[in-house]
């Protein structure tokens, strides 16, 4: 155990912390919560040019190897921007599906060809990305997906719908999950493609969210074309690589980093309200409850820290994702609840209303968190996997 | 920076394991809950052996000279097995307190001896009221001439029939605020002394209530400077609430692993009961609970050795955590075991009572919630 930190990282923290109040857009105006469901095109300019800046300034993806457009930062650097991205409670980059979830799986899993096309982008924030698993009949069963695509010379002609997509209205590539042997079964037959969102015979239908947002979408594909230089991994065998992926997107949906911001937030709201003519930090329900919530931050984030080390170690994190994802999205949604209960009435006031707090970020929060419950794979199906892949439990029933 | 253990602390760990498996396995455990007298002075040598009790105790005195991450190591091991051993009473509270308060003579005359498990100490806090402030040491010892003479009772004290020295909580001066607690030396064996069993849900680890009829202390007995002990017992506190959620960190993964187990085994409708979804699930919510609190204890042990301005907050977050983690996981492990988890002959009831016990001693999470707030300067 070691939690010290040399002259020379400290010195880094030092910069990025001068770095990002030098730099830190006005949030004012921007945060309307549930924050990768941007879909202004004025919000979406200015979120890429704050992961543009964040960028050139050498803050994305620190922890890519340096070929790749990264720094080969280890943990400590990666922690401290962390750390220095809470306190400063800085939007996260626009494009973490790209950034989080397709450039690791790339790094590890694409040709030469495809680091050196997508990678750059995906850091500039010059191309998103979305996600394109779910299927109106395959949710929790993904490996069900019916999406086809048949080679024709060097395409895939794909055909199919994806649904929920995020980002889809406004991103310019997806990673895709296709069948491309029908005959297999079903984990054997699936391979996995990356999708120019422009190609002829797309279309996006956006879906309201609850929040009133429209963060997802309908995706169908009427015989799109995509070259073959376009597939990761082998033919028939993209359930590894969508596997790979998964588990990048279960540790980023567990971001310690945004539930330490959240609970920030909710102590300042805690600080400056009062219920029942009682100043809310003064009230012993409310103390309890904080508190809780806090040891819960708390664990979580030395547990990021054990798991960041572990890596480096090369110790195998086993189902720590699916752990992460689980605790880590819960936590979130009882953060928020904590909110709406100090603000009373005042919890469900929107943006636009007289009197609304903290922009009205809470009730749409409180949403949204609970759609990452069930995005990324439901707290039950986490479960399935935490008791059969890490207990060891029978499978069945 | 590097969060884990140390290459050398995982191996105390495994040997920790591994002794306790072959020395304190199950069936010695219930041995020594069935027992009048709650502990083994054979178990007790083996331990001794290991140079646990030792454990941090600088080596100057004999001991290992190790700090409280290592001993959470140890303590975590003892809440898997439960073993009835004075480690966390004498090797770790006792111990810790003769180095943070005693004099050099004190030191001399006591460390080596309980380093080598010769002889054990435990600490006399509790009374009545069981308040954890300075107000909770009500207990007065008036002078006469250059003695002190102590009549009253302390409740709650640990493995005290196994002691050989009492370090006793007193109050010389007047008021009952933080000025006037007074740490003494008492000699189990000090006429006036009597030990006087508190029988509880727990077997495997005994309270006693420990009476003073007119005891005499002589100033070599006083422990550090008289009326200025306060602040150790409140870092004793600190101390106290990292080791016991070390140990339930322990106890709730044997606990969930026992559970696992059982419920690959058991059969019910053609087939393991591990294989309903409803009982995954429970296991799968405790793996929930206990995965992140284990690196939560790991940062409150360290922050008793390396971040002494986060050791209070620190430690009451992690005693609050496992308090509610160990209960819990420890009442679906009952639970998954069915009909057999309840009877006294199963085991599993071990463990749901530890975790019981452990979460209402030295302050229960509401307690150590409001003291977190508190720290956090709500
Ligand atoms: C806000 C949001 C954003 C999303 N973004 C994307 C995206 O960008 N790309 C994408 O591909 N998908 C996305 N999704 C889809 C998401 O991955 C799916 O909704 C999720 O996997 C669940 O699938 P489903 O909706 O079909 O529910 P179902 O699978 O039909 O589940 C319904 C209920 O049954 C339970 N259930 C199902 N199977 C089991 C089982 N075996 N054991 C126990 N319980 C079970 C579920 O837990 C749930 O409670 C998003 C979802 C949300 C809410």
């Amino acid at each position: 155990m070691d939690l010290s930190f040399s002259k020379e990282d400290e010195e880094y923290r030092r910069e990025v912390r001068a770095w990002l109040r030098k730099n830190l857009p006005k949030r004012a105006d921007d945060d309307e919560g549930g924050e990768l469901t941007v879909a202004d095109p004025e919000r979406i300019a200015r979120a890429k040019a704050w992961q543009r800046k964040l960028f050139d300034a050498g803050y994305v993806a620190i922890g890519w190897p340096k070929e790749h457009g990264g720094q080969g930062a280890g943990i400590v650097r990666q922690a401290i921007l962390n750390e220095e991205m809470v306190l400063a409670r800085a939007p996260a980059p626009i494009g973490m599906m790209g950034v989080q979830m397709l450039g690791p799986t790339l790094i590890a899993l694409g040709t030469p060809e495809q680091k050196e096309r997508f990678l750059p982008p995906i850091l500039t924030a010059d191309e998103l990305w979305c996600q394109g698993y779910s299927e109106p009949g395959s949710g929790s069963d993904l490996a069900s997906l019916k999406t086809r695509a048949e080679v024709d010379g060097d395409f895939f002609v794909v055909n199919g719908q994806k649904v929920w997509t995020s980002t889809a209205q406004f991103a310019d590539w997806m990673f895709c999950l296709v069948r491309t042997d029908p005959q297999a079964p079903k984990h054997k037959g699936i391979s996995y493609l990356l999708i120019d969102m422009r190609s002829p015979g797309i279309t996006v239908r956006p879906l309201v969210q609850m929040t009133g947002q429209a963060g997802f979408n309908e995706v169908f594909f009427d015989n799109v074309r995509v070259p073959r230089k376009n597939l990761v991994g082998r033919l028939n065998e993209g359930w590894l690589v969508a596997n790979a992926t998964l588990s990048h997107e279960r540790n980023m949906l567990a971001s310690t980093t945004r539930t330490q911001q959240l609970m920030s937030d909710l102590l300042r709201l805690a600080k400056r309200r009062s219920r029942h003519g009682v100043s809310v930090l003064r009230d012993p329900v409310a103390r309890q409850r904080l508190a809780d919530l806090q040891i819960r931050v708390e664990s979580m984030k030395y547990h990021s820290l054990k798991q960041l080390s572990d890596g480096i170690h090369g110790r195998s994190a086993g189902i720590g994702a699916s752990v992460n994802k689980l605790v880590t999205t819960e936590l979130n949604h009882d953060i928020c609840a904590a909110a709406l209960e100090i603000l009373g009435s005042h919890a469900g006031l929107s943006r636009t209303s007289p009197h609304v707090e903290d922009r009205g970020v809470w009730p749409i929060d409180w949403m949204f968190t609970l759609g990452m419950i069930i995005g990324g794979g439901t707290s039950q199906i986490q479960k399935n996997i935490i008791a059969e892949r890490g207990l060891g439990m029978p499978r069945g029933a | 920076m590097d969060f884990g253990l140390t290459a050398d602390q995982q191996m105390l760990a495994e040997t920790a394991r591994q002794v306790l498996s072959v020395e304190a396995p199950p069936r010695t455990v219930r041995r020594i809950a069935d027992d009048p007298q709650g502990f083994s002075p054979e178990l007790n040598r083996k331990i001794a052996e290991q140079g646990w009790f030792g454990l941090l105790v600088p080596e100057s005195h004999g001991g290992l000279g190790l700090g409280m991450l290592d001993a959470a190591v140890i303590l975590a091991e003892l809440g898997r097995s439960l073993a009835p051993v004075p480690f966390l009473s004498s090797g770790v509270l006792a111990t810790s307190l003769l180095l943070a308060a005693g004099s050099t003579p004190q030191k001399k005359a006591w460390l080596p001896r309980l380093a080598s498990g010769e002889a054990f100490a435990t600490v006399a806090w509790l009374e009545e009221s069981e308040r954890l402030d300075a107000t909770g040491i009500a207990l007065r010892a008036r002078r006469a001439r250059d003695r002190l003479r102590l009549s009253g009772a302390k409740r709650f004290v640990v493995d005290a029939q196994q002691a050989d020295l009492l370090l006793v909580a007193v109050r010389t001066g007047s008021g009952t605020g933080p000025a006037g607690v007074t740490l003494v030396l008492v000699p189990r064996d000090t006429p006036g002394v009597s030990v006087v069993p508190l029988p509880s849900i727990d077997r495997t680890r005994r309270f006693f209530e420990v009476s003073f009829d007119d005891v005499a202390i002589a100033p070599s007995q006083v422990l550090g400077a008289e009326g200025k002990a306060w602040r150790h017992l409140e870092a004793l506190l600190d101390v106290a609430s990292v080791a016991i959620a070390a140990e339930s960190q322990g106890g709730a993964e044997r606990a969930l692993e026992m559970a696992v187990e059982y419920s690959k085994v058991r059969e019910q409708f053609g087939r393991p009961v591990g294989s309903f979804q409803a009982v995954k699930h429970m296991a799968a919510e405790c793996v929930a609970l206990v995965e992140p609190s284990r690196s939560l204890v790991w940062y409150a042990a360290w922050a008793q050795q390396e971040i002494p301005k986060d050791a209070a907050r620190a430690a009451s977050m992690a005693k609050a955590r496992l308090s509610d983690v160990y209960s819990r996981v420890a009442n679906v492990a009952v639970q998954m075991h069915g009909g057999i988890g309840f009877t006294w002959e199963h085991d599993m009831h071990f463990w749901f009572k530890r975790a019981k016990q452990s979460e209402t001693w030295f302050g229960e999470p509401a307690w150590h919630r409001e003291r977190v707030a508190r720290a956090s300067g709500w």
